[in-house]
C-alpha cells in the first residue's frame, strides 16, 4: 500500500496535489509510506496519546496525581520490605530501586498494553485506513509521558531522603529516547503477533515477571555470581535501565559502552519489530 | 479521468485459524501451517470515472463490502491493485471509530482525526455537522446515551462534512428514519453535483436506481453484470428467483437522466 501525492497536469487546478492511493498486493507497506502516513495522522496520534493519559485516571478521584502517588506508595512498601528483610547495604535504597523500577514499569506496561491496544482498536482498523503502527507508537509515547511525570515524585523522594542531584540528569531525555525506541520495537513485534495468536499476551505477561527478576533492579549486580555474569549481561534491559540509573542515582553520565550496547539493542528491536509488523500487518484484517 | 481503478483485484481470506503459537509450531513442523483460503473477490477489474455514482448489488457474501473495503484501503488485496485518486470518506458500518464514553461533540473531533483531518478543519466544520445531524442538545451527551439511529446520523454527518473526492457508502441508507434518509439522498445528490465519486452498496434497489449512473452485480466475488441501473437490477431479480426481488417498474421513481 502506498500513498503518492501526485500533481495532475491536465486538470485546471494543476497546482493542487491530488492524493493518490494505491492499494496493491505485495510484500507489505514500505517504511517511508508508513512514516508519511503517521505524519498525516499526527492529529489522531495526539488524540490517542491524550486519551491514554486521561482515560487511565478519569474514574479515579485523584486523577493524574495517581501517577505521582504510585511511586511514593511503592517506595513506602519497599522501604518496609527491603529494610526489614534484605540488606544490600545500598545507600538511599529507595532512589537506587526506583531509578530502575520506574523505567522498568514503563517497558513492561507499554509492551503489555500495546497488545491490548491492538485488540481494542481492531474494529477501527477494519473500517478506516489508518497506519496500523499508530497504536504501538501512541502507547509508547504515552508511556514515556507517564515515565516523565513519575520523575517528579522521584525527585521529591530524593529531596526527602537527602540524595544528591547531579547535572548528569540532562542525559535522561536521551536515555528515555533509547529506551523508548527499544520498547517501540518490542511492542511492534508483540502486538503484531498477538493479533494472530491469542496466547502471546498471557505467555508474555508471565515471561516479563521472570525478566524482571533477571534484571538487577532491586539487587545490585555485585551479588550475581561471577560465572553467570555474562548471561545476565545478555539481557538488554540491564544496559537500557543502567543508562537511566547512572544519571539519577550515581550522578554520573552513563558509560559509553552502556550507551552503545543500549543503542544497538534499540536499533535491533526497531528493525525486527518493523519487519514482523510489515510481514503480518496485511493480514490483520482477516485476523481481527 | 478515473477516480477508482480496480485492476484484477483478488482477495483471499483464511478459512482456518491457528490461534496458538504452540499449535502453529506443531503444524509448521508437520508442514501444515498454511491456512486454507477462500476467495472473497476473484479478479475484479472495474474503472469508475470521476463524478460517477456506482452502485454495488448482489446477495449476501457476494463481495460487495469487500470491494468497498479494498477501495477504502483497509483490506490489502492478495493479487491485483486498486488505485484511488482523491481524499476518501469511508462510510462503512456507521458508528465505528466512535468512543462511546466521549460526547457527540468530542467524537466529531476524534472521528475527524481518524479520517486524517486536523483540529482546525474540524473546528470549522463542527457547527455544520451538528446542524445536519439534527442532534441538538444531545451533542454534548456521551454517545452511549444515543440510539442507533442517532449514532448513524452523527456518523453520516461527520463523514460527509469532511472534504472528500471519493465517498464509499455501505448500507447507510438502511438506518435512520425516513426524514433522515431523504436528507441522505439529498446530500448524495449534492455530492454528485460537486463532482464527487460515489461507490454505494445497498440492498434498497429503489435508492440504487434513483442515485446511480451504473450498477455492478457481484456474485461469488465476480462481476456478473455491469451497466444501466434498470438492466442490472432486472438481471439481479432474475438471478434471485425470488419474486419480491424481481425488478418492478414501480420501484423506479423516474429520476431524469
Amino acid at each position: 500500500m502506498s500513498t503518492i501525492p501526485r500533481v495532475e497536469r491536465n486538470s485546471p487546478a494543476a497546482v493542487v496535489a491530488i492524493p493518490e492511493f494505491c492499494n496493491a498486493a505485495g510484500p507489505g507497506v514500505s517504511l517511508l509510506d508508513e512514516a508519511r502516513d503517521l505524519v498525516a495522522h499526527e492529529h489522531l496520534l495526539r488524540s490517542l496519546v491524550l486519551r491514554d493519559l486521561t482515560v487511565r485516571y478519569k474514574r479515579s478521584v485523584l486523577g493524574v496525581l495517581w501517577t505521582m502517588l504510585n511511586p511514593l506508595l511503592t517506595m513506602l512498601v519497599l522501604t518496609l520490605v527491603f529494610s526489614a528483610f534484605f540488606r544490600f547495604a545500598i545507600k538511599h535504597f529507595e532512589v537506587y530501586f526506583l531509578s530502575e523500577y520506574l523505567p522498568w514499569i514503563f517497558f513492561s506496561q507499554t509492551t503489555v498494553s500495546s497488545m491490548a491496544s491492538m485488540a481494542w482498536n481492531g474494529p477501527l482498523m477494519k473500517r478506516v485506513r489508518i497506519p496500523k503502527s499508530i497504536f504501538a507508537v501512541a502507547t509508547t509515547v504515552s508511556g514515556i509521558a507517564n515515565l516523565a511525570i513519575s520523575c517528579i515524585p522521584l525527585a521529591i523522594i530524593m529531596l526527602i531522603k537527602g540524595a544528591p542531584f547531579s547535572s548528569a540528569v540532562v542525559f535522561l531525555p536521551l536515555s528515555f529516547l533509547i529506551l523508548g525506541a527499544f520498547t517501540l520495537g518490542v511492542s511492534l513485534t508483540l502486538s503484531s503477533l498477538s493479533v494472530y495468536f491469542a496466547d502471546i499476551k498471557e505467555t508474555y505477561q508471565v515471561a516479563v515477571v521472570g525478566l524482571m527478576y533477571l534484571t538487577p533492579i532491586f539487587y545490585p549486580m555485585s551479588i550475581v555470581p561471577q560465572k553467570y555474569l555474562w548471561f545476565v549481561r545478555l539481557n538488554p534491559l540491564v544496559h537500557l535501565l543502567q543508562i537511566v540509573r547512572d544519571p539519577i542515582y550515581y550522578g554520573r553520565l552513563p558509560t559509553s559502552l552502556d550507551v552503545m550496547i543500549s543503542s544497538i539493542w534499540a536499533f535491533a528491536a526497531l528493525i525486527s519489530g518493523w519487519l514482523v509488523f510489515r510481514k503480518l500487518s496485511a493480514g490483520f484484517y482477516a485476523q481481527l | 479521468m478515473k477516480a477508482i481503478e480496480f485492476d484484477g483485484v483478488t482477495v483471499r481470506f483464511p478459512t482456518t485459524r491457528i490461534p496458538f503459537v504452540k499449535e502453529w509450531m506443531v503444524r509448521k513442523l508437520r508442514g501444515t501451517a498454511t491456512a486454507d483460503t477462500f476467495a472473497a473477490l476473484s479478479d475484479v477489474s472495474l474503472d469508475i470515472e470521476r463524478g460517477e455514482c456506482l452502485g454495488l448489488i448482489g446477495f449476501n457474501g457476494a463481495g460487495k463490502s469487500t470491494l468497498l473495503r479494498v477501495a477504502a484501503g483497509v483490506i490489502n488485496p492478495s493479487a491485483g491493485r486498486a488505485v484511488v485518486r482523491g481524499a476518501v470518506a469511508p462510510l462503512i458500518e456507521l458508528g465505528t471509530g466512535f468512543d462511546h464514553e466521549l460526547s457527540g461533540r468530542e467524537n466529531i473531533f476524534f472521528n475527524g482525526a481518524l479520517l486524517g483531518r486536523s483540529q482546525r478543519t474540524m473546528n470549522a466544520r463542527a457547527d455544520e455537522i451538528i446542524e445536519f445531524s439534527g442532534l441538538g442538545q444531545f451533542i454534548d451527551l456521551p454517545l452511549r446515551t444515543y440510539s442507533t439511529g442517532m449514532v448513524a446520523r452523527l456518523a453520516f454527518s461527520i463523514a460527509t462534512a469532511v472534504d472528500a473526492a471519493v465517498i464509499l457508502l455501505d448500507e447507510i441508507l438502511a438506518v435512520g428514519d425516513a426524514t433522515f434518509r431523504e436528507r441522505c439522498e439529498e446530500r448524495i445528490r449534492s455530492f454528485r453535483e460537486r463532482g464527487c465519486t460515489i461507490l454505494l452498496v445497498a440492498h434498497d434497489l429503489a435508492s440504487i436506481e434513483k442515485l446511480c449512473d451504473r450498477v455492478v452485480l457481484l456474485e461469488e466475488g465476480r462481476i456478473v453484470a455491469l451497466g444501466k441501473p434498470a438492466d442490472v437490477i432486472r438481471a439481479y431479480g432474475e438471478r434471485s428467483g425470488a419474486p419480491e426481488l424481481r425488478h418492478d417498474r414501480s420501484l423506479s421513481l423516474g429520476i431524469p437522466d
